[in-house]
């Protein structure tokens, strides 16, 4: 789950920032199939974001590749949408995911949005809910490699209607990818601290359209409105700079604290709708931004891009504080609850 | 929600100094990537945590893969964060260090990095 993106518009009318790539909570019969494979596949996951020794931070756009103990609080987000003629979105995200094995852990989240409308007076409420479940079913040490499947669904009707939370729930499978690039020959080493992480995933709604009727008090006949939310392909990636690799496995380029643990990244977040007329129309952001990872937690900051008139006019920023529940408290809550050591 | 915040970041903070977490790299001997005039006698890494020697190894291997290190790691006795790995006199070229650490609170971190003698 990750914090405030610029979803756009699977709707013809709603472009609101929400959580671009989540991954939604399995089906029931999906979840017990899962739950069963964690406890009889051998696992050789190191967690927390490490696959042999690339550490692959927590990304603020695109959700992370791997599982672990972590809180996102708080992650604030801002952009002007194109909304009824450029509305201010701001968000406040919390997110905790925890481990229940290992290789599987469950997500929590939830925003405060405040929408600003030109010449109107702002609205501020809570999202819907979004829960979700990750399964890291791959790991290569040797080519720094993290897979993983999960899920993410936004719970319709638990948010507030005055901030376009929508009444139907949403479901999104996904797949999560990090690669290193460690591997590199010698010959091109300054490459290798360089790593990409992210996702693919589709938006179910389970609702193929909204209708609104009201009174128009001008001809005092009904207004019939009918918004439409098509299944939306959710797709984007990192790609990132490690300092801390390069210091640690390339080479002492003599850098000190605080700069010795910095990760320059692009994200790239796209969305494109598949159905029910607008398909095709994607939107998408280009992040450009800074993490600093420290002992027990991050922080990053990014700028963001709208790429086309459909996502904005005008660039937003996103900014989050991250904690490693598993460094702050390894032998209580960040740790798995069955089945391993972390 | 400013209370949460506001109580989970006193937490962090307060208990901070009691905490452990990941083992990194902070400083080789050689340095990582360096080029040294001569052979050095041992390789030191410093890490950013505490570390349990029983779990924590270093090797050095020659260009050809063979392991040239003296297989005698261990912990700088007045400073528990500095594993030390002794080197016989090194010929000129290129040798890899492959260091795994767990630190007291049992994360696991390793990397690897390489260093080149003259002469």
């Amino acid at each position: 789950m990750r914090a405030t993106r610029a979803r756009s518009l699977a709707t013809e009318r709603s472009s609101k920032l929400k959580q671009i790539f989540s991954y939604k909570v399995l089906q029931s019969a999906a979840v017990k199939i899962v739950a069963a494979a964690l406890f009889v596949i051998p696992t050789t996951a190191w967690a927390h974001g490490f696959a042999g020794s690339r550490f692959f931070p927590a990304t603020l756009t695109t959700d992370d590749p791997f599982v672990n103990d972590e809180l996102s609080l708080p992650t604030v987000s801002s952009i002007v949408t194109p909304d009824e003629g450029g509305t201010r979105d701001t968000e406040v995200v919390v997110d905790i995911a925890k481990r229940i094995t290992p290789n599987f852990g469950i997500e929590l989240g939830e925003t405060l949005i405040n929408l600003k409308p030109p010449s109107e007076s702002s609205q501020t409420g809570f999202g819907n809910l979004e829960v979700a479940a990750k399964y890291q079913f791959f790991e290569s040490d040797e080519h720094e490699i993290i897979l993983s499947l999960g899920a993410e669904v936004e719970i319709g009707g638990t948010g507030n209607k005055r901030v376009d939370a929508d009444s139907f729930t949403t479901w999104a499978p996904g797949l999560f990818f990090g690669k290193g690039f460690g591997d590199l020959p010698e010959t091109i080493s300054f490459l290798k601290p360089l790593a990409v992480t992210g996702q693919v995933g589709v938006a179910i709604p389970t609702s193929a359209s909204t209708r609104t009727v009201t009174l128009n008090e001008t001809t005092g006949e009904r207004d019939i409105d009918i918004e439409r939310h098509p299944d939306v392909l959710e797709w984007g990636f990192a790609v990132e700079y490690s300092l801390i690799y390069l210091q640690e496995q390339v080479k002492d380029i003599g850098l000190r604290a605080p700069f010795d643990r910095l990760i320059p990244l692009v994200e790239f977040a796209f969305e494109t709708p598949l159905n029910r007329g607008q398909q095709g129309q994607t939107t998408a952001t280009i992040n450009p931004g800074l993490i600093w990872s420290g002992k027990y937690f991050q922080v990053g900051a990014e700028a963001i891009i709208p790429v086309n008139s459909r996502t904005g006019n005008d660039v937003g920023f996103i900014a989050q504080l991250h904690f490693y529940l598993d460094d702050l408290f390894p032998h209580s809550l960040g740790r798995p609850l069955f089945g391993g050591k972390k | 929600m400013k209370g949460v915040i506001l109580g989970f970041l006193l937490i962090v903070v307060a208990g901070s100094a009691s905490l452990k977490a990941h083992a990194f790299l902070e400083r080789a001997e050689p340095g990582v990537g360096a080029t040294v005039q001569t052979s050095p006698g041992e390789v030191r890494i410093r890490f950013s945590e505490h570390i349990k020697p029983a779990f924590s190894t270093i090797q050095v291997f020659d260009v050809s893969g063979k392991e040239v290190d003296k297989c005698d790691v261990h912990l700088d006795r007045s400073n528990q964060v500095l594993l030390r790995v002794s080197l016989p006199t090194l010929q000129p070229g290129t040798y890899k260090v492959v260091w795994r650490v767990v630190s007291v609170d049992s994360h696991v971190t390793k990397g690897s990095f390489t260093f080149r003698v003259a002469r």
